[in-house]
Order: structure tokens, then C-alpha cells, then sequence
């Protein structure tokens, strides 16, 4: 630096102009990602404008009757697969979380080797997954093309994301309450069940509902697991033929008919507003039970 | 002397329970059985790719898979080279990183050294919500939208479907991944470096550009990777916007097959159990999944190291 550009800076003359354009440079890469949202957002809700109405809770998917085509089936479809792939995933994403964080000894081999292997499937494509589901779920446990199978996929995927929040939020919770319990002849598991974990809930609760909506906004697992089959009615049980909310929007987006369109944009704000509720239940739970120890 | 006391003191009373409680230890084995879920869901899928694949390179052999040329696995007697599907790819990535990363890095230095705590708590947020958004929404966008009603004016020989529209979309969907990870990468940098910077007349920039992010690099390369990982393993986009012709060209303005709109695509139909189509999905699989588990195990030991080095 020389000694001008030195001087010039301790007499505060204002920053140069390159500090400035550099500062708007970045500035800009954020808002170019903001205005992009922005945009869809504003795209979408136009579009499907005209197809947001009823028709799209109370009707089932036409091919040949668009104006009366609606969304139910995939709706259903999508609780259906959803709850279950909650009812898979988060006992067993907390109770691994509990023995990683509470039981296995720290940095030994076999903690970091599961804890590099988390990290690795939070990262494999969730195409992969569907290769999974098919081989496994549908094939050899021979479940077939069913809620369940996609359920069981869709568990699987979320689980890294599952493990690796709840372990957040277990870390979260001060020594010296595990360190109370412990003293007052409680064991491990006690301590665990009964005072770390119900203090780590809100946190758990959050990270859940940001996982689960990952997994119901997922097509493409999917896409191998039977889901893009025409499907008119609801599922009637976990072994049921279905179809899901990303995998109709899909369908609908493979017509080149315009009204089919008008139909898949309808059901992305649909699908978007559900996700937006999930997002906005999750930061309500983390704002309003924060606490400070 | 006075803390071999304390020791002595420690081993006569252990807090150690003198009587084994098999409960605990029942509990115990049932929370290590759901850690190991993770374990056998990794074997899982190497050995549900792995056995098809097997069968499938030997009825290909693989130097045809990998180096061929074309890739046409529908036709009778059809090739299976899985250079068309690795170009369109790599075409798609090259797209999306292109955008991704100057962007995601802008982005991730004004989050971290720029904003003031009003902003960033308006701006972080909205960059979820843009990681938020279903990728099968992302695919309409580019489809609908950026082809049709914008590259169709500025280029007008571009294809309906596309590399360009699926590539920069994609890159945008890749912002908010590498701009968090930097962002954790350059906030865990002490503030003494900065103010080492500050101290020594450097502006902002200076110190940005020239202390900052070298002391945060190998976080920002982890954050790069992983941005490269998941536009490879990226399907729905160029599913929907890329088209699902496998050919060997680097124009973007024409349509592209990719490692996994091949997979989807051939998946979603009903192909016959044995058949070599549906071993060739496993080979494909298989080999995306190798290139993203090399990149994702790159991508954590460098963050790994890097959390060493400042703790």
C-alpha cells in the first residue's frame, strides 16, 4: 500500500471508488438471487392465477377434461407418503442422534467413520436414492410401487438431515444439566430421556419440519418409484398405488398443452404455500421456545 | 502430590454403578442399531448399483461404456457409451458453477463482512427460502419462463428444450449452498486477522480479498465442491428443461441428456427386470455416484481441517 492511498485513508476522506463498486459487485450477486425468487414467485402465482380455485382440492387429474382437472389425488398422495416417512424418520434420526451425541464415546473411530458417512449421504443425489428404493424397497422386499416403498425412500434420504440437526440441538443443551442429573443418581439414559432430550425438543421440532419439507417438495426418488403413473384416486392404505404433489406438477409440465401449464402453476403455489407454512411453523417453534441457559 | 489425592479419592468412590444394568445396556444397543441405519443404507446402495452394474459390464464391457460415443440403449442392438451423458453433464455443471459461484461468493462476502445485522437477518433468511424451493419448481421456471419467454428472444435458434435454461437455473438453485457454506467458512475466521488488516491501513477489500479469503480458503473450495456435487446429482431440472436427447455437443442452445435425466427418464418407464436397459440405470447410477462420493469426501475433510485449524 502506498503511502498516499495510506494517508488518504486515515484522513477519512471517504472510501475509494473501487471499495465502493466492489461493495455494490456483491451486493448485487446477493440481489440478483433475491430478484430471481422474486420473479418465479410472481410467474407462478400469475400463471396459475386463473386455476386456483376449489377445482384443484376436489378434483382428480384429467387428461382430456384440463378445465376440470384438478389435484386431489396428489394432495393425499402426498400426506400420505409424508406421514409416513415422519413416522420413520424421526424416531430413528433421534435415537441416532441420542447415541451419537450422548452414548458412543467421542472422536473414537467408529463415531467418526458414521459421523463422515452422514455427512456423505446428506450429499448423494436423491436420484440415487430412487435406485435405491427400486432395488430394495420395491424389488427385493418386493413392496412394489407403493406409499410405503416411497415412504421408506424418502426416510432414508432425510435422515442425514434429521441426525444432523437433532445433534445440534442436543449440543445445545448445557453440560451441567446432564452433569445435575447424573449427580443425583440417574443414568445415562434417564439423564438422556428425561432431561436432555425434552430441553432439546424445540430445536428437534424445527429441524424436522425443515426436513420433512425437503422431502415433499422431492420428485425426482420418485420418479423411479411408481409415482409417475396416471393416478385418479386416493391412496387407501401403505401398500396403495400413488402419486405425490412434485410428481403431478411434473406430469402436468410434460403436456405442451397451455390449460396443463395454467395447471402445474396452480399447483406449485399450492405446493410452495404448504412449504411456506411448514417454514413458518418451524421458526415460530425456534423463536418462541428459545432459550438462554 | 495433591492431585494424585484427588485421583486416589476418585477411584475409591467411582461414580461408577457397581451392579450392570442391562437396561441401559439394552437401550444403548437400540440407539447404536438406529446410528448404524446410516451404515447399511450406504452398503445399500453400493450393493443395489454394484450387482446390476456387474451384470451389466458383462454383457458391455467397459471400456465401451466409458469411452464410447453413443448412446442409444432404446434401439435394438443399441451402444452404450456414456460420453454423451457425461458431456451434457458436464456442459449443464460447467453452466450452473459459472453462475453459481461468483454469485454464491459475492454473495457469502457481503453476508459475512458487508451487512449489517438488520440486513443479514432479512437477507440469510430469503436465501433459504430460494434453497426452499422444490427443484421440480425450478424446472417449470426454466422451461416456461426463462426459455420461452426470454432466451427464445435473445437467441432464436435456441432449442425448447436446453442446456442454457436448465444450467443457469440450476446455477441459481446453487447459490444459497455455496454462499452459507462460505459465509461459515469466512465468519470462522478470528477477528484478529481482520483487524491485523484494518491495523495496517487495508480497506475493507484489501482485507476481504486479501486476508479474509485465504484464511477461509479451503472452506470456500469445501463450499465449491459440494455446489459442483449437487448440480451433477441434479435431475429434476434437466429432466424437465434439458430435453432427453443423449448427444455429444457443447451448444448449449441445443437440448442435452445428463447422467440423471437418463436415469429418470429409463426409470419411470417399465422396463423388464433383467433386461439390459434396466442394468444400464444401475452402470449410470453407479458412476454418478462414485464421482459425487469423491467430491463429497474432498468437500468434508477440507471443512474438517479447516475447523482445525481455527479451534
Amino acid at each position: 500500500m502506498s503511502h498516499l492511498q495510506l494517508t488518504n485513508q486515515l484522513a477519512g476522506k471517504g472510501t475509494p471508488l473501487r471499495d465502493r463498486i466492489f461493495m455494490w459487485l456483491l451486493f448485487l450477486s446477493l440481489a440478483i438471487g433475491v430478484f430471481t425468487l422474486a420473479v418465479l414467485l410472481t410467474y407462478v402465482t400469475i400463471k396459475g392465477w386463473p386455476r386456483l380455485d376449489i377445482r384443484l382440492f376436489t378434483n382428480m387429474p384429467s387428461v382430456r377434461d384440463p378445465e376440470n382437472a384438478g389435484a386431489q389425488s396428489a394432495i393425499t398422495g402426498s400426506i400420505w407418503v409424508i406421514s409416513f416417512t415422519a413416522l420413520v424418520a424421526l424416531p430413528t434420526g433421534v435415537m441416532a442422534a441420542l447415541y451419537l451425541e450422548e452414548f458412543a464415546r467421542p472422536n473414537s473411530r467408529s463415531q467418526r467413520f458414521i459421523e463422515v458417512n452422514i455427512q456423505n449421504l446428506a450429499a448423494v443425489p436423491s436420484i440415487v436414492y430412487g435406485i435405491l428404493g427400486l432395488a430394495v424397497f420395491a424389488r427385493a422386499l418386493a413392496l412394489g410401487q407403493s406409499v410405503i416403498t416411497a415412504a421408506l425412500t424418502l426416510a432414508l434420504l432425510v435422515l442425514p438431515v434429521i441426525i444432523i440437526s437433532t445433534r445440534e440441538a442436543l449440543r445445545a443443551v448445557p453440560r451441567n444439566i446432564r452433569d445435575g442429573s447424573l449427580a443425583l443418581g440417574a443414568t445415562e439414559w434417564q439423564t438422556a430421556y428425561r432431561q436432555t432430550l425434552p430441553a432439546a425438543i424445540p430445536g428437534i421440532a424445527t429441524g424436522t419440519i425443515l426436513a420433512l419439507s425437503r422431502a415433499i417438495g422431492e420428485a425426482a426418488p420418485l420418479l423411479l418409484l411408481g409415482a409417475v403413473s396416471f393416478i385418479t384416486f386416493n391412496p387407501d392404505g401403505v401398500l396403495s398405488d400413488y402419486t405425490t404433489l412434485p410428481i403431478q406438477i411434473f406430469n402436468w409440465t410434460k403436456d405442451s398443452r397451455e390449460e396443463f401449464q395454467v395447471l402445474a402453476a396452480a399447483t406449485i403455489v399450492v405446493l410452495l404455500l404448504i412449504l411456506l407454512a411448514m417454514n413458518f411453523v418451524a421458526i415460530w417453534i425456534r423463536n418462541k421456545t428459545q432459550k438462554r441457559w | 502430590m495433591a492431585t494424585n489425592t484427588v485421583s486416589e479419592t476418585a477411584e475409591g468412590l467411582s461414580l461408577r454403578q457397581s451392579r450392570p444394568r442391562y437396561g441401559e445396556k439394552i437401550i444403548r444397543f437400540i440407539l447404536a442399531l438406529a446410528a448404524f441405519v446410516s451404515i447399511f443404507t450406504t452398503f445399500g446402495i453400493v450393493i443395489s448399483l454394484l450387482i446390476p452394474s456387474i451384470e451389466f459390464f458383462m454383457e458391455v464391457p467397459i471400456t465401451d461404456f466409458l469411452f464410447g460415443t453413443v448412446w442409444t440403449p432404446l434401439f435394438k442392438n443399441g451402444e452404450f457409451g456414456v460420453i454423451p451423458l457425461l458431456s451434457g453433464t458436464i456442459v449443464i455443471t460447467l453452466i450452473a458453477i459459472a453462475v453459481a459461484i461468483p454469485l454464491g461468493l459475492g454473495a457469502s462476502i457481503y453476508l459475512s463482512e458487508y451487512a449489517s445485522e438488520r440486513v443479514r437477518k432479512v437477507l440469510k433468511p430469503t436465501l433459504e427460502v430460494l434453497a426452499g424451493i422444490p427443484t421440480v419448481v425450478f424446472g417449470f421456471f426454466a422451461l416456461e419462463f426463462l426459455t420461452q419467454a426470454i432466451l427464445i428472444k435473445i437467441f432464436p435458434e435456441i432449442e425448447v428444450f436446453n442446456a442454457l435454461s436448465a444450467g443457469l437455473i440450476m446455477g441459481v438453485m446453487i447459490i444459497p449452498t455455496i454462499a452459507s457454506l462460505s459465509e461459515d467458512a469466512m465468519a470462522a475466521v478470528p477477528s484478529g486477522l481482520r483487524d491485523g488488516a484494518y491495523a495496517l491501513g487495508s480497506s475493507k477489500r484489501q482485507t476481504a480479498i486479501k486476508v479474509v479469503m485465504p484464511a477461509a480458503l479451503s472452506g470456500i473450495v469445501a463450499a465449491f465442491v459440494l455446489g459442483i456435487s449437487r448440480a451433477i446429482g441434479e435431475t429434476m431440472i434437466v429432466t424437465i428443461a434439458a430435453g432427453l436427447q443423449p448427444q455429444l455437443s457443447f451448444n448449449p442452445l441445443m437440448g442435452m441428456q445428463t447422467m440423471t435425466s437418463y436415469i429418470a427418464a429409463a426409470g419411470s418407464g417399465d422396463l423388464a427386470t433383467g433386461s439390459i436397459e434396466y442394468k444400464s440405470i444401475f452402470a449410470v447410477g453407479m458412476l454418478l455416484f462414485l464421482l459425487t462420493f469423491l467430491m463429497n469426501i474432498f468437500s468434508i475433510r477440507l471443512v474438517r481441517r479447516f475447523r482445525q485449524a481455527y479451534q
